[in-house]
C-alpha cells in the first residue's frame, strides 16, 4: 500500500531524455549527464542551451540531453563554442569533452578559448584513457597505467607526465572559474554538482570562462569491475589530480 | 516507509548502488533483464529499512533508481 504522505525525492531530471544510454555498466558519463541535466533544469537554461558535442564516448550526448546541439570535429568543441556564442550571445553554450578530446587533439582550442575568456562553459570528463577507441593512452593516463598503447605502463621518460588540466586552465587570464571534482562517491558527486553550477553561473553572469574537470571511471578499459574502478579513483587518481577550486574570480566581477 | 524503485530495463548491474547504501539493503538479484544484466534489487524482507537518503540514485550512472521518502511521523512512529 502506498502511503499518502510519500514524497518523490529523486527522479530523472526533465532535461535528460528517457532513453537507455550506450555506456558500459559503471561508466560515470551517465552521472555527469545527469548532473548537467539537473543544473539545466534548476537554472532554467534548457530552452536556450546549445550543447557543443565532442568526439569520444560522449559523442552521442545529443541523444541523451534534451537541448539543441552542434557536433564539433575532434577536439574543436571550444572553437565551435566560441563561434556559436559570439553569433548567439543570448544562448547558453556549453561543451562536454573527454580527456582524449580536450587534453590531446583539442589542446590548442581549449587553451585559446580559455585565454580569450570566451563566455562558454566546459565540462571536462577525465577518465585517464581513450574510451571509445579501445583504451589507448591519453595525456592524462597515470604513470604506470597499462593501456593498449603503453602495455608496459606509462613511463615519464618516454611519454611524459600526466597533464593536470584544471591547474593549467586556472593559470590563464580569461578564466573566471576552474575546478576539479570527482564522481566516485556520493559526497564527491554533490561537490562536483556545485562546481558545475559555479562554472555555468560564470556564463550566465558573463564573468568569463568556466571550466570543470570531473574525475571518472572507465571500468571496461581499466579492466576492472565498476566497484574496483571507483576504488582506483580514490586511491590513484585523487592523489595525483587533487580535488578543489583552482580559480574563482566570479565574485570579484569577472575578467573585465 | 521510504522506498526505492529500480527500473529493471535500465539497470546495468554495475552494483555501485550497493556500495553507497548506508543500511546495506541493495543486492544483486538472480534475474536478468532484457539486456542480459543481473539487476539490483531490495529483497522484500529488507524493504522497510530504506531511509530514503537517495544515495543509490545519486551514484546510479543510468538514472535507473527513483526514490520515495515518507517523513517520520511525530512521536517516533
Amino acid at each position: 500500500m502506498t502511503e499518502m504522505n510519500e514524497k518523490l525525492v529523486f527522479d530523472k531530471p526533465e532535461s535528460v531524455i528517457d532513453r537507455a544510454t550506450h555506456y558500459c555498466p559503471g561508466c560515470h558519463h551517465g552521472i555527469a549527464h545527469r548532473l548537467v541535466g539537473e543544473l539545466l533544469d534548476e537554472m532554467q537554461l534548457t530552452e536556450k542551451s546549445l550543447l557543443i558535442g565532442s568526439i569520444g564516448c560522449s559523442v552521442f550526448l545529443y541523444n541523451y540531453l534534451n537541448v539543441d546541439a552542434v557536433e564539433a570535429p575532434h577536439g574543436r568543441a571550444p572553437a565551435v563554442g566560441t563561434g556559436v556564442k559570439r553569433a548567439r550571445p543570448d544562448n547558453f553554450v556549453f561543451t562536454y569533452q573527454g580527456d582524449g578530446d580536450l587534453a590531446s587533439i583539442g589542446m590548442a582550442e581549449i587553451m585559446h578559448a580559455a585565454n580569450r575568456g570566451e563566455k562558454i562553459s566546459v565540462v571536462f570528463v577525465n577518465n585517464t584513457v581513450y574510451g571509445m577507441t579501445g583504451g589507448q593512452m591519453a595525456p592524462t593516463t597515470l604513470i604506470g597505467q597499462k593501456t593498449t598503447t603503453s602495455p608496459a605502463g606509462r613511463c615519464v621518460a618516454h611519454e611524459g607526465a600526466p597533464i593536470r588540466m584544471a591547474e593549467i586552465i586556472a593559470s590563464l587570464g580569461g578564466v573566471a572559474y576552474a575546478a576539479r571534482g570527482s564522481l566516485d562517491c556520493v559526497k564527491n558527486i554533490r561537490a562536483a554538482k556545485k562546481h558545475i553550477k559555479k562554472a555555468f553561473e560564470c556564463q550566465v553572469n558573463a564573468t568569463g570562462f568556466g571550466f570543470v574537470e570531473l574525475l571518472s571511471g572507465c571500468p571496461t578499459n581499466w579492466k576492472m569491475t565498476p566497484v574496483q574502478a571507483n576504488e582506483r579513483i580514490q586511491k590513484e587518481m585523487i592523489p595525483y589530480f587533487p580535488l578543489g577550486v583552482f580559480k574563482d574570480i566570479s565574485e570579484e566581477g569577472g575578467i573585465c | 516507509m521510504s522506498r526505492i524503485e529500480v527500473r529493471e530495463d535500465r539497470c546495468k548491474g554495475c552494483l555501485l548502488c550497493t556500495t553507497v547504501c548506508p543500511v546495506d539493503i541493495i543486492v544483486q538479484s538472480d534475474r536478468f533483464n532484457v539486456s542480459g544484466y543481473k539487476v539490483a534489487e531490495v529483497p522484500a524482507e529488507l524493504k522497510e529499512k530504506c531511509t530514503g537518503c537517495a544515495s543509490c540514485a545519486m551514484i546510479c550512472p543510468d538514472v535507473a533508481i527513483t526514490v520515495y521518502k515518507t517523513p517520520k511521523k511525530k512521536g517516533g512512529k
